[in-house]
């Protein structure tokens, strides 16, 4: 057990960590964008565009910062806080590497043993300050769009939670670190199936979670202009938009410790450069990058659904694949292990 | 239907009384700014939930009063004005406008500025239609396809730009012909165009017709029959797709267009899905017309060789007194068309479009009706969108493909 102060300086270190990599996430998806759509993207601002993001950090910082007259004060300001706080708190419980790897100590913040529950919980918990912005807001549009984040967080997190329950089921644990440990791929060649399609049924969901293109409604541009941003501007602006980008981070980093091994990296490389599979954070980020690319080539490429489309989506597919891949790890644990 | 009357001022808020809970539609305004109403259109929309239970547009905020100031410019000075109306399409604004004026005239325009005209329009046709499905997934959430279709309209433009000198608002067309000769190299542009647009156009249909999300966005969403649409005095692709054939290059073909082979492409679905794909389909008709229209074309005058229409050549000037006196008459007066009226109806990328010319024997209109189809066809809105969602009026509106300076003239 590490001392407390260790632990406030490596989640102060995370935090700071993670905004870095909100900023650069801006520009990278800009410039992915642009090159999917044959133009360049920002690149006047340094070189590659590389200062953009400090210009544009500036920039919300100094707009005006309005309060609609007659919205609720205290939740109008409160609302953004709780985006962040419990976006930047998910990712705290996501292992980074084996334990005491990183300069001898452990690359987590908390070891749960409740981190699968932990998580879930927390990224949840982060509608509410999309729904309550929303409400706050004393504007049309961004009551719509708030209702809509609340019929979304019904329909998607059935087939999020659901498809959790196979690796559950298969690792037997709820640490994340041993989720890892174990490697759910690597327990029977049986359960590649169900693993596949909890997997597909999972990265769906986890679309729908981060409010990114097709299941953007929330924040529907052409429909309900900017949802439950609408009235937001300046830095409460800045932390929804840091809360959306730290979640994709986080349900990456999710989706890369549940399915494809977390922390670890490929153990073919190690008769070459010894320990290499060993090494804390790169492989974790390189499988996060794998589904960061993903959310942005889903952008660029998607129209967005309706919203009873999503709800329909959600609760006839998403629902009922991730049950199926529940039960079919079941029966495979139950009759051929 | 007159859409002030009917307007936001005679709505009263409805309150239902639902089991023990007592509702109200919730009335949100859309517009005049906003990021799908393509321009300044203003909807005051009646909400239950998020079905549409009451829809008004509100038009004016782009008036311009096209209408008035033609009346104080000569014949030849309106073709200025006119394609400022309809941007998207400015050719087939000039066009409708020349050919009103020319049947008061009664001039004859040669069969080369014919055939150009019809070039130049039917182009302006197939970058009107990409701006209209730029747009329109656009407003469905997709941001790439518009940069494709951009792309493609951009070789347009730069054709455009190479016959009448800017990228839109050309003015290039006057009454009995042509401003000037289109200039070397437009036949191989256009002709480079003709080539490379089919296999754009299977990119399209990966981006539309293909995709699952966009299929299901429009399929049955804002269905008009038939019989709707004819009330509605729906024109243009929007009310093909509802299933009546109608399209004024054939029923009254004017600039030579029964020369040319081409389908009229209709669907009786009536939905928004089938209003995107007559569109698609018009841009391979207009391919096939412009390729009949180039293959034909052969050197020749671009002008009426009529002295009351078009001013004498250059070279004349210095030899000839008449010519002198026509040229001073027609640029410090103009012409003086017969006393009567003229309309020419005529096809634009949204429909039937058609200026009525008054004349009084003077050098000006006495007076200059548009009837321009964005306006019109914006009517049937409200029966597309009633008891959608409010994300389907969103496709609605870019289905009926309005532009604004068209509306509001």
């Amino acid at each position: 057990m590490e001392p407390l102060w260790v632990t406030f300086l490596k989640a102060l270190v995370l935090c700071l960590v993670l905004l870095g990599a909100f900023a650069y996430m801006t520009l990278i998806e800009r410039r992915i964008l642009g090159r999917m759509q044959h133009r360049y993207g920002p690149n006047r601002t340094g070189p590659l565009g590389l200062l953009q993001p400090i210009a544009d950090a500036l920039k919300s910082v100094f707009k005006e910062d309005i309060t609609v007259t007659n919205a609720d004060k205290v939740i109008y300001v409160v609302a953004p806080m709780i985006s962040i706080i419990f976006a930047l708190s998910a990712f705290g419980a996501i292992p980074g590497g084996p334990a005491g790897s990183l300069f001898g100590l452990d690359p987590w913040i908390i070891d749960l043993e409740i981190g699968v529950l932990y998580i879930l919980a927390v990224t949840s918990v982060g509608v509410y300050g999309i729904f309550l912005g929303g409400w706050a807001s004393n504007s049309k549009y961004a009551l719509l769009g708030s209702m809509r984040s609340s019929a979304q967080i019904i329909s998607y997190e059935l087939g999020l939670g659901l498809s959790v329950l196979s690796v559950i089921m298969i690792a037997g644990t709820l640490n994340l670190r041993e989720i890892v440990e174990v490697n759910v791929w690597s327990v029977s060649p049986w359960l590649w199936l169900p693993l596949l399609v909890a997997f597909g049924a999972f990265v769906v969901s986890a679309i729908a979670e981060v409010n990114r293109t097709p299941f953007d409604l929330p924040e529907a541009e052409q429909e309900i202009v900017a949802g439950y941003m609408t009235e937001y501007s300046s830095i409460k602006w800045a932390l929804y938009q840091m809360a959306e980008y730290v979640n994709m981070m986080t349900v990456s980093a999710f989706i890369s410790t549940l399915f494809l091994g977390g922390y670890r990296g490929p153990t073919f490389l190690e008769p070459w450069i010894p320990g290499i599979s060993e090494w804390p954070i790169i492989w974790l980020v390189a499988k996060m990058a794998i589904f960061m690319f993903l959310f942005i080539w889903l952008r660029a490429t998607l129209p967005r659904l309706r919203y009873d489309q999503l709800m329909r989506f959600g609760w006839l597919y998403l629902f009922e694949v991730a049950l199926g891949a529940t039960l079919l790890t079941g029966a495979v644990i139950a009759f051929v292990l | 239907m007159s859409m002030r009357a009917s307007g936001y001022q005679a709505m009263t808020v409805a309150e239902e009384q639902s089991g023990d809970f007592e509702t109200k539609l919730m009335r949100i305004n859309v517009g005049p700014q906003h990021p799908s109403t393509h321009g300044v259109l203003r909807l005051v929309v009646d909400l239950d939930g998020e079905v549409i239970a009451r829809i008004s547009p509100v038009i004016g905020y782009l008036h311009t009063g096209f209408e008035k100031t033609f009346e104080h410019r000569t014949y030849q000075q309106g073709v200025t004005y006119s394609n400022r109306m309809d941007y998207v399409h400015g050719f087939g604004h000039d066009l409708a406008y020349v050919l009103s004026v020319e049947k008061l005239m009664d001039a004859c325009v040669p069969e080369r500025a014919q055939r150009i005209r019809v070039i130049l329009t039917e182009l302006n046709r197939i970058a009107s239609h990409l701006i209209f499905f730029g747009t329109g997934i656009l407003d469905m959430g997709a941001l790439t396809p518009f940069f494709y279709t951009m792309r493609e309209r951009e070789q347009l433009l730069d054709i455009f730009e190479s016959v009448s000198g800017v990228r839109m608002n050309y003015g290039y067309f006057r009454v009995g012909g042509l401003a000037c000769d289109v200039p070397e190299g437009f036949e191989h542009d256009v002709r480079a165009f003709l080539a490379s647009f089919p296999k754009m156009m299977d990119q399209y249909a990966a981006m539309f017709a293909k995709n699952d999300i966009f299929v299901s966005r429009t399929k049955g969403v804002g269905v008009l029959s038939r019989e709707q649409a004819l009330e509605h005095g729906l024109t243009g692709p929007s009310l093909r797709a509802s299933g009546v054939p109608l399209d004024f290059r054939k029923a009254e073909p004017y600039s030579g267009y029964e020369d040319y082979a081409f389908d009229v492409p209709t669907s009786t679905v009536g939905d928004a899905s089938a209003r995107f794909e007559m569109r698609m389909l018009e841009m391979e008709q207009s391919l096939r017309i412009v390729e009949q229209a180039l293959d034909r074309l052969e050197p020749g005058p671009v002008q009426d060789p009529d002295r009351r229409i078009s001013l004498p050549p250059r070279s004349e000037l210095e030899t000839s007194m008449e010519a002198v006196i026509f040229h001073f008459k027609l640029v410090t007066e103009g012409f003086h068309p017969p006393r009567g009226a003229a309309y020419v109806p005529t096809e634009s990328a949204r429909g039937e479009l058609g200026y009525y010319v008054v004349s009084d024997g003077g050098s000006m209109p006495y007076r200059v009706k548009v009837r321009v189809p964005s306006l019109v066809n914006l009517q049937s809105l409200e029966a597309a969108c009633v008891g959608g969602l409010f994300a389907d009026m969103v496709v609605n509106i870019a289905t009926m493909d309005p532009v604004m300076g068209d509306v509001d003239k």
